[in-house]
């Protein structure tokens, strides 16, 4: 090695990044497609239905012949008639803009222009996503954090304890195989009974599945100095203390933020999941409601804002990865 | 030895140390005696398994024996240890990649608890030490291999142990960057007064440095061959050119020769 390959590191070839434009676009145009010429049979039934009620043949002409047979069949019989495919009031499967439609409406024009809307009363409407979203990202953020807290101390003390490791461990992996639906209302309902409700609950269970990979990810990162490592400490006659906090945290932080990502979408998804059983506002609430009354574009447009969440959240803290990893001189 | 009143710093008397494995007992020492004076620069010179590394780490107390006495400046090796007694550089630099090259070199003081004003200095001057002045805000992956490895020696040196072990630091750098290294080392070793223990597998490195060489053969691990290096202290580069040096090496080589053919 010589001082000139200091030179080389960090100059790696990379494409203009406008170049992975076209094939993204690609694949969310061809999505799109899929879903619109999917909604034709989704849709068929209903679609017949309104056709027959406005006075035009279609074939069957028996509704209770036409619930029986196949949706493509349907379609196949009645290629003339299908125009209301993809503006049903109360579809199956909502049309995409149908989708961006009921989006728009239930954040922008509900809050400026709606009765409860910011712009009349200056808080947010509870009937707006914008509301569901900002209670469902509330209980994210203090499940997150109480879960990666939950998450770095118990891995702190699975590398430094045997007994811990032995014990905790299969505790943790145990915890992760009980299906969070299954779970949640108990959790909600024990906590209720000790007189917590609200945010708490929610951002119990959101905690509850981000912890794991914190757990997983700092294991492996406070135990990822190697041998050599170790004996440099060992010779520098330092404490366990100080070898956690010079050695093991600062070598663990790339893996922490690798669990995090994963920590921070599966607390989204916590937090949604216990929404569910309380229905006191959230994009889960938002969600069950749009089931229970047939709003399948207010269940998508939900879906889609927690999706474009879980996106943002990650991204998020891949910035604040970059950013550290960067300051700590390991961006190279 | 050399200077026959100075009190041995390193003292190794019938030492063992034995593994066991599921293949049964390796015998990674056996019965190696050994005191290293004052001030010398001790090589340990063998063919890989001949228990030079681990002799190193007995000293460092990073091994325990398994027989036989090891005494490190009148104490236990892991009284030594305790009592930061050495510094220890490894094969590789090992710096922390998160922390600058004046960083690295803090830590050992931090976990000492030398003050933030003498941890300054003794950084400036370490640094001075080994010419990375100008590199002490840089991190180590802007640095070449030579450059770590030396930084990774002022870490060493930083907290001012009387005793430096290294094992083969320069083993994984090429042959010019090595020269110039060991031309360095011969000078830090000159004004620093220390006494060095040190690993390698190159004859040349352990006559050019050297004034005792302490040649080991494998299984067991032992010591075959002990020589009192007669250059002079000043030691130039092309001083291996000369017929006395080539002499100490021929000798070396013989001695591993040896340990090869029992």
């Amino acid at each position: 090695m010589t001082d000139a390959t200091v030179a080389t590191q960090g100059a790696m070839r990379r494409w203009p990044r406008w170049l992975s434009l076209p094939p993204v676009l690609a694949m969310v145009l061809a999505l799109i497609a899929i879903w619109y010429v999917a909604a034709v049979p989704m849709n068929v039934h209903e679609v017949l239905t309104r056709a027959e009620r406005a006075g035009i043949a279609v074939s069957p002409d028996s509704a209770v012949l036409r619930r029986d047979m196949s949706a493509l069949a349907l379609v196949a019989r009645n290629p003339g008639t299908l125009g209301e495919s993809w503006s049903l009031d109360r579809p199956r499967l909502p049309a995409p803009h149908q989708v961006l439609v009921e989006l728009y409406d239930s954040t922008i024009v509900e809050e400026v222009t709606g009765r409860r809307g910011i712009v009349r009363t200056g808080s947010l409407s509870n009937r707006s996503l914008v509301y569901h979203g900002w209670v469902t990202l509330n209980a994210t953020f203090v499940g997150f954090l109480i879960g990666t807290a939950l998450g770095v101390v118990l891995a702190v003390g699975i590398v430094h304890s045997r007994v811990m490791d032995l014990s905790v461990m299969p505790w943790a992996i145990v915890s992760q195989t009980i299906p969070i639906v299954a779970l949640a209302p108990m959790i909600i309902v024990v906590l209720y009974s000790i007189g917590i409700q609200g945010l708490l609950p929610k951002a119990v269970i959101s905690a509850y599945l981000s912890f794991f990979p914190v757990v997983v990810g700092m294991v492996k990162g406070l135990r990822s100095p190697g041998a050599m490592q170790m004996d440099l400490m060992r010779t520098y006659n330092a404490p366990a203390s100080t070898v956690l906090w010079k050695l093991r945290l600062p070598a663990s932080v790339p893996y922490l933020f690798a669990s995090l990502k994963i920590g921070i979408a599966a607390s989204l998804v916590g937090a949604i999941v216990g929404e569910l059983p309380v229905q006191q506002g959230g994009l889960g609430a938002r969600m069950l409601a749009g089931s229970y009354y047939g709003q399948t574009a207010q269940i998508w447009a939900a879906l889609i804002l927690a999706a474009a969440l879980a996106a943002l959240l990650v991204w998020a803290v891949g910035w604040l990865e970059r950013r550290t990893l960067a300051r700590m001189g390991m961006a190279a | 030895m050399a200077q026959a009143p100075e009190p041995a710093v390193i003292r190794a008397d019938h030492l063992d140390l034995t593994f066991q494995t599921d293949d049964g007992p390796v015998h990674a020492l056996r019965d190696v005696t050994l005191d290293i004076p004052n001030g010398a620069f001790v090589s340990f010179i063998g063919p890989s398994g001949c228990g030079k590394t681990t002799l190193l780490r007995c000293i460092a107390a990073l091994e325990t024996p398994t027989g036989g006495s090891l005494t490190v400046n009148g104490m236990t090796a892991d009284e030594a240890r305790r009592a930061r007694a050495y510094g220890y550089v490894f094969q590789a630099a090992g710096l922390y990649p998160w922390r600058t090259i004046g960083g690295n070199i803090r830590l050992p003081l931090e976990i000492m608890g030398f003050s933030k004003a003498e941890q300054r200095e003794r950084v400036a001057r370490v640094l001075d030490l080994v010419e990375l002045s100008q590199f002490e805000k840089k991190f180590p992956w802007q640095l070449s291999g030579g450059m770590q490895q030396r930084a990774s020696i002022a870490r060493a040196l930083a907290f001012d142990a009387d005793i430096l072990l290294m094992d083969e630091p320069f083993g994984a750098l090429d042959e010019i960057v090595r020269d110039r290294l060991n031309e360095e080392l011969l000078r830090l070793w000159d004004k620093t007064n220390k006494t060095i223990a040190f690993v390698t597998h190159s004859i040349p490195e352990a006559v050019y440095l050297s004034t005792h060489i302490v040649v080991m053969s494998p299984r067991p691990g032992r010591i075959t061959d002990v020589i009192e290096s007669p250059l002079p202290k000043e030691r130039p580069l092309d001083i291996r050119d000369t017929p006395q040096f080539i002499e100490i090496a021929h000798r070396v080589r013989e001695g591993l020769r040896a340990g090869y053919e029992e």
